[in-house]
C-alpha cells in the first residue's frame, strides 16, 4: 500500500505569498528593535517600541503582506528580484506577527507602568525572533506554537475561541 | 559591569553577543533537524500496543488512512509551520518510490491528546512506525529527502520481521 493522506493543514491553504517578503520585513523589524535596545530606557526607545507594537498589530490583523514592510518589499525590492521558486502559506508569518505583538505590547505596557527596563528587554526578545527569521528563515513563534497552545487551558472547542472575539 | 547596560556602547556589545549566541544555538539545532533517531524503547508487540501507539493508530485510522506494510511516516503538522509543507512534499515523494511505505499527515491542533501523550513539542514531528504500527523512531524539524530515505533504516525489513505474520494486526 502506497499512499499519502493529508487532510489538514497543508491542504486547503490560502493563496501563497512570496516567502522573501516576510523575511525582508523581519529584517526591517529587527533593525527597528535593535535601535530600541540601543536607546535603552530613554523616551525615544519607548516611542519606537510603540511604533513596533503598531507595526506588529497591523501584521497580526492583515498578515505579513499587508504591513508597511510588506508594502516596501513590493514597491522597491520585489521588482529587482526574480520570480520566487515557491510560494508560502501566509498563516505562519501572520502568527509570528501576533507573537511579536504580544511580546512588545507587554514591554510597552510595563514601560507605561514604570518598569523602564521592560522596554529594551522586550525589544531584545522580539529582536531575537525577528533576527532568526531574517537571517535563517526560522519562525521562532511558529516553533513555539505547540507550547503556546498548551498554555491556553480550557480550550475545548472552537465555540470557546469564537466567544472571546 | 553596569556600564554594559547603561551606555549605548555597552548595550551594543550585549546585542552582538546575544545575536552571536542565538546564531550558534540555531546552528547546533539545525544539525539535528530532520534526522530520525531510533526510539529508545522499542516495545515488543505482545498483546496490545502501548497506549501511546494505540492512540496514534486510532488517529491514523480516523484520518481515513491505513498503515504501510513496511513503514508509516506519521507527520504531525500545524498550520503555522512552513517546514511542514516541505517535509510533507519530501515524504509524499518517498512514498511514491518505496513500496509498502505510507505517509499520514495529522494536524497537531486537532489532536491535543496525542500531542501531549507523545510529548510532541514542535512541528513537524515525524514518527516512524513499523509494519505492526509500533513507533520505531522519530524526528523533529524539516526533513530532507536523504534523511527520509535514511529513516527507513530504523524499521526492520519485512523479511527480517518475525515469521508470525498472522499476529500482525492489520487495519
Amino acid at each position: 500500500m502506497t499512499e499519502t493522506t493529508s487532510p489538514t493543514p497543508t491542504a486547503g491553504a490560502p493563496a501563497g505569498i512570496d516567502p522573501r517578503g516576510p523575511r525582508f520585513g523581519a529584517a526591517l523589524t529587527a533593525i527597528l528593535l535593535a535601535v530600541v535596545v540601543l536607546l535603552g530606557t530613554s523616551t525615544a526607545a519607548f516611542v519606537l517600541l510603540g511604533v513596533a507594537v503598531l507595526l506588529f498589530a497591523v501584521g497580526t490583523v492583515r498578515g505579513s503582506q499587508g504591513t508597511l514592510q510588506g508594502a516596501v518589499f513590493r514597491r522597491w525590492v520585489r521588482p529587482r528580484l526574480s520570480a520566487p521558486a515557491e510560494l508560502e502559506d501566509p498563516r505562519p508569518p501572520r502568527f509570528a506577527q501576533g507573537v511579536g505583538l504580544g511580546v512588545t505590547a507587554v514591554g510597552l505596557l510595563l514601560g507605561v507602568l514604570g518598569v523602564a527596563a521592560a522596554v529594551p528587554v522586550s525589544a531584545a526578545v522580539a529582536l531575537v525572533a525577528a533576527f532568526l527569521n531574517a537571517a535563517f528563515d526560522l519562525c521562532l513563534g511558529c516553533e513555539l506554537y505547540l507550547l503556546l497552545q498548551r498554555l491556553r487551558p480550557g480550550r475545548t472547542s472552537t465555540a470557546s475561541t469564537a466567544s472571546t472575539r | 559591569m553596569t556600564s554594559l547596560l547603561t551606555t549605548t556602547g555597552g548595550r551594543a556589545v550585549l546585542l552582538v553577543v546575544l545575536l552571536g549566541i542565538v546564531s550558534a544555538a540555531w546552528w547546533f539545532r539545525a544539525q539535528r533537524s530532520g534526522t530520525v533517531r531510533a526510539s529508545r524503547s522499542v516495545r515488543p508487540a505482545r498483546n496490545s500496543a502501548p497506549p501511546a501507539d494505540q492512540l496514534l493508530l486510532d488517529a491514523v485510522r480516523a484520518a481515513g488512512a491505513t498503515i504501510g506494510r513496511r513503514a508509516t511516516f506519521v507527520q504531525l503538522s500545524s498550520e503555522v509551520c512552513t517546514p511542514c509543507r516541505r517535509t510533507a512534499a519530501v515524504l509524499s515523494r518517498l512514498v511514491d518510490d518505496a513500496p509498502g511505505v505510507a505517509h499520514v499527515e495529522l494536524d497537531a491542533a486537532q489532536h491535543p491528546e496525542l500531542v501531549r501523550t507523545l510529548r510532541v513539542l514542535r512541528t513537524p514531528t515525524v514518527i516512524v512506525l513499523d509494519g505492526a504500527g509500533l513507533e520505531r523512531g522519530r524526528s523533529s524539524g524539516a526533513m530532507t529527502p536523504t534523511q527520509a530515505v535514511a529513516a527507513l533504516d530504523v524499521v526492520p525489513e519485512v523479511e527480517a520481521q518475525r515469521p508470525a505474520r498472522s499476529e500482525t494486526r492489520r487495519a
